[in-house]
């Protein structure tokens, strides 16, 4: 790692001591060279003419994120990256396709005419976020070489801490999606009171 | 010693390991059993008990033709066995044998595990679908369905000693433990071992296979190298599940005397010793239905971990 690339942890720097473009370092090759596998795999997860073959191509794609996530020190982000996503939501995702319907080999039926749609709203989404990404931290750099800055201590010291608040908004948000699953699965419930 | 060179002998260790490991487990189970049962088992191969039989079983998967189903997603059938299998290997680097005695030691180790150990249901999800075999579907589907209701209670359990070792290092762990821990831990120490056996859908958890009704549950279309990889990846499970139980709760490299020396020896001792009970509940338990496994997660294991979970804050909050 060279001198020029020791900023301090996350700091901001006026656009005139921001590091060259040209001048790139080891992390940021590898970096790239995840990022073109995860936006493949992404591409050709929603290119899938087969619904289990996507799921898979999914799960490159976010194994390629917490790629991402570990090039840029943040191993815990990483790991629970791939505990929950491809541990858990890709198992349920998968569990549904084939309790449903997942015949082997192209579907020809799984485009629908919504498609140029969606496309739309996709690139409008993608413009909206890299708009706003590089607007809040076109100058942010992160010093690769500190240790544990992305380690179970600094996560869990900020979500309990500064971030507490949020965290627990979003907990709550949780629950009341997994209490309106159950109303809307269980019409019994519902019901029973009317009688 | 150059970094090169340190890194080249624990890769070497680790693989030793890993191809060495379940073999001796899968001989265990050989002999285990048919003295279980009372009966002899292969005696003949290699002369002693039949010590070689394991291995004349290896080259008869060797010398078997690869078939693949006409009508099977051939790509993902044949990806299927490797995503089985890595992800156990790669849970070998981070755990510890001796202190000092580990190929990574990762500051959230016990994170990378629980994550990389789940990565292996997505290959037994892949050969149930891409077998294009409706028993291998429907062991898939089961194994799903498991491996959904025992990730949790693994889980809880995992975070019950990470909250009293006040780490997720394996490495800190281990240095943290206490024996008084065996008493303390216990519950969180029997829903781990139960869940991590579900996990590896070892019998009495082995619904997805159930040779009785799925013929083979989602390996009926493997045969082969690529059936003696499936076959290896449960074995690798087994001790790493064992190793796991020994090193969150039994306390890893620690014996009763001589534990800086013959740590690696305690820990392997301990890993076997467990894998003994995993083969034992095998011979001594009939499979559990479907509803009987789902019913032991949800209304068993689950409740029993979160009181362990309320149990350990209260007596780390107390204590600290």
């Amino acid at each position: 790692m060279r001198v020029t690339r020791t900023v301090a942890t996350g700091r901001t720097v006026h656009a005139a001591e921001a590091p060259s473009y040209l001048d790139v370092s080891g992390s940021e090759i590898v970096f790239i060279l995840i990022g073109v596998i995860t936006l493949g795999a992404a591409l050709l997860c929603v290119t899938s003419r087969n619904v289990v073959r996507a799921a898979l191509w999914l799960v490159v794609a976010l194994g390629g994120l917490a790629g991402l996530y570990l090039v840029l020190t943040a191993e815990l982000v990483a790991i629970v990256q791939v505990l929950i996503y491809v541990g858990a939501v890709v198992v349920l995702l998968l569990f549904g396709l084939m309790v449903t319907k997942a015949p082997i080999g192209p579907q020809p039926d799984l485009n629908t005419a919504n498609r140029p749609v969606a496309l739309v709203v996709a690139v409008a989404a993608f413009g909206l976020l890299v708009a706003v990404l590089i607007d809040a931290f076109r100058f942010a750099y992160l010093d690769l070489t500190v240790e544990g800055q992305g380690g179970a201590e600094a996560i869990g010291g900020a979500v309990f801490g500064s971030w507490v608040l949020p965290f627990e908004v979003l907990s709550v948000l949780l629950l009341a999606a997994v209490i309106g699953a159950i109303a809307i699965t269980r019409r019994d419930v519902g019901s029973k009171g009317r009688r | 010693m150059s970094d090169a060179v340190m890194i080249g002998i624990k890769v070497v260790c680790v693989l030793a390991a890993f191809l060495t490991l379940p073999l001796l487990v899968g001989q265990l189970e050989h002999k285990a059993m048919a003295h279980m049962q009372g009966r002899l088992g292969p005696m003949y191969a290699g002369g002693f008990h039949g010590w070689a039989q394991l291995m004349a079983d290896g080259v008869k998967f060797l010398q078997k033709e690869a078939v693949v189903p006409a009508a099977a997603d051939a790509r993902v059938f044949g990806l299927a066995p490797a995503v089985a299998l890595i992800p156990y290997l790669l849970v070998l680097v981070v755990i510890p044998l001796g202190p000092g005695t580990v190929a990574e030691a990762l500051d959230a180790g016990l994170f990378f595990a629980l994550a990389v150990t789940g990565v292996g249901v997505v290959g037994m999800l892949m050969a149930a679908w891409a077998s294009a075999n409706k028993y291998s579907l429907l062991g898939g589907l089961r194994g799903a369905a498991q491996l959904l209701a025992y990730e949790l209670p693994f889980v809880l359990a995992a975070a019950s000693v990470a909250m009293a070792a006040g780490t997720l290092s394996l490495v800190g762990i281990v240095e943290a433990w206490n024996p008084w821990w065996l008493l303390w831990q216990a519950p969180a120490m029997v829903i781990f071992f139960v869940a991590g056996m579900a996990e590896i859908r070892r019998p009495p958890f082995d619904m997805p296979l159930a040779d009785s009704e799925l013929v083979f549950g989602y390996l009926t279309e493997y045969g082969g190298l690529r059936f003696a990889f499936m076959l290896l990846a449960e074995y690798v499970g087994i001790v790493v599940v064992c190793a796991l139980t020994t090193v969150l709760f039994l306390g890893g490299w620690r014996g009763p005397f001589l534990s800086d020396d013959l740590g690696p020896l305690w820990t392997i001792l301990k890993i076997f010793a467990l894998s003994f009970v995993v083969i034992w509940a095998r011979v001594a338990y009939p499979r559990l239905r479907e509803d009987q496994l789902q019913r032991l997660a949800w209304q068993g294991l689950v409740p029993i971990a979160l009181g362990q979970l309320v149990l350990t804050g209260a007596v780390v909050a107390v204590t600290s």
